[in-house]
């Protein structure tokens, strides 16, 4: 199954053509460009990776990747950031997200960075189900 | 009453930084566009090269789409140039709707974080006023960030200037009323230092929601 990524930023140019090479590289991409609609998207679709950008009017990334982790803790999320400075992104890194890549970035870089973030996601969900079905066989008295 | 010369030193440097901050944003995400776009071009030839047909309006859209972006580029360097000048001399005429203009455009950013839309009415005498450039930029942005604060996400500050005698009155109007809360102390240590060095007046008037920033046409030494 391709991985399924939003991609969100309020520079639009940037976004759907971004979302268009990644898309070449076989993932499954949705676009948003804001921290609301990324919000609203997250909650009602299942994504595996979001590439969030740290600075859009409204919502900003970090607020986001809050809400975002709140809702669905599993989704991995890699900040996106155009300041040379890396502190917007350590933080976002403490609240949860998997990693950040400078703009401009290297397509090849954050590609695979999106394959391993998508990759502990996935370990993250087989040990869940592995305890779940520990639990039940526990409780089964197996 | 002595000049807290501290408080404009220490707001010029401010507000220095947090412009070139935001300029060297903005070219970072213009040069992340540029990036993509050539990058595109790059897989597009790529699987040109492994039989896929390629289409060359497809090209010629993405080389319209850098050169855009380069000229976005060349408008916010060329602010960042008249900004960096204007340290140049310390007393100088200077054209006010080209300074209004400089500021605002070097606000737009933050407008845009903020929800706000930032306005310059039409100014349609020249008015020329002998002053500081820099000091007068930076008071003009300190009123600027206030009222964006105080006007509220979705809401319009328009900015205007009109000579009065010997004097010009730059307002910063909020149309639609004030919504923001009222934490920050306006005018603060920094604004009263800028405004006395300007040999100016700062009034703000939350009735009709409306800063004013009065400047003499003149400034003596």
């Amino acid at each position: 199954m391709k991985t399924r990524i939003l991609l969100v930023d309020d520079e639009e140019d940037f976004v759907q053509v971004l979302s268009e090479r990644l898309k070449i590289r076989d993932y499954n991409v949705d676009t948003s460009f804001s921290g609301e609609d990324a919000l609203a998207k997250v909650k009602n679709h299942d994504f595996d990776v979001v590439i969030l950008d740290v600075a859009m009017p409204g919502m900003n990334g970090i607020t986001a990747l809050r809400e975002i982790k709140a809702v669905k803790p599993l989704t991995e999320v890699i900040m996106l950031t155009g300041k040379a400075t890396v502190d917007t992104a350590i933080e976002g890194m403490k609240l949860g997200a998997y990693d950040y890549v400078l703009k401009p970035c290297d397509t090849e870089k954050l590609s695979a960075d999106i394959n391993k973030a998508h990759q502990r996601k996935t370990e993250h969900e087989d040990r869940i189900r592995e305890a779940k079905v520990r639990d039940i066989l526990v409780s089964r008295g197996v | 009453m002595t000049i807290d010369l501290n408080a404009a030193f220490e707001s010029g440097l401010q507000y220095f930084g947090k412009m070139t901050a935001s300029i060297s944003h903005e070219i970072k995400n213009v040069l992340a566009i540029i990036n993509e776009n050539a990058g595109l071009m790059e897989d597009l030839v790529l699987m040109a090269n492994k039989g896929r047909p390629l289409e060359p309006e497809r090209l010629t859209t993405l080389a319209g789409k850098i050169i855009s972006q380069i000229q976005r580029a060349d408008g916010i360097i060329l602010n960042m140039n008249t900004f960096a000048h204007s340290v140049d001399e310390f007393q100088k005429r200077i054209d006010i709707t080209e300074t209004l203009t400089l500021v605002v455009s070097l606000s737009n950013r933050f407008a845009s974080m903020r929800g706000v839309a930032v306005e310059l009415a039409p100014i349609h005498n020249p008015i020329r006023i002998n002053t500081n450039q820099f000091l007068l930029e930076n008071i003009v942005w300190l009123c600027l960030d206030y009222a964006m604060d105080e006007a509220g996400h979705g809401k319009r500050v328009v900015l205007n200037a009109e000579k009065v005698d010997n004097a010009i009155a730059i307002r910063f109007a909020m149309p639609e009323g004030v919504t923001g809360d009222f934490s920050r102390i306006f005018p603060g240590k920094r604004e009263e230092a800028l405004v006395e060095i300007l040999a100016g007046d700062l009034s703000t008037h939350r009735d009709r929601g409306e800063i004013v920033l009065t400047l003499p046409t003149e400034i003596k030494n």
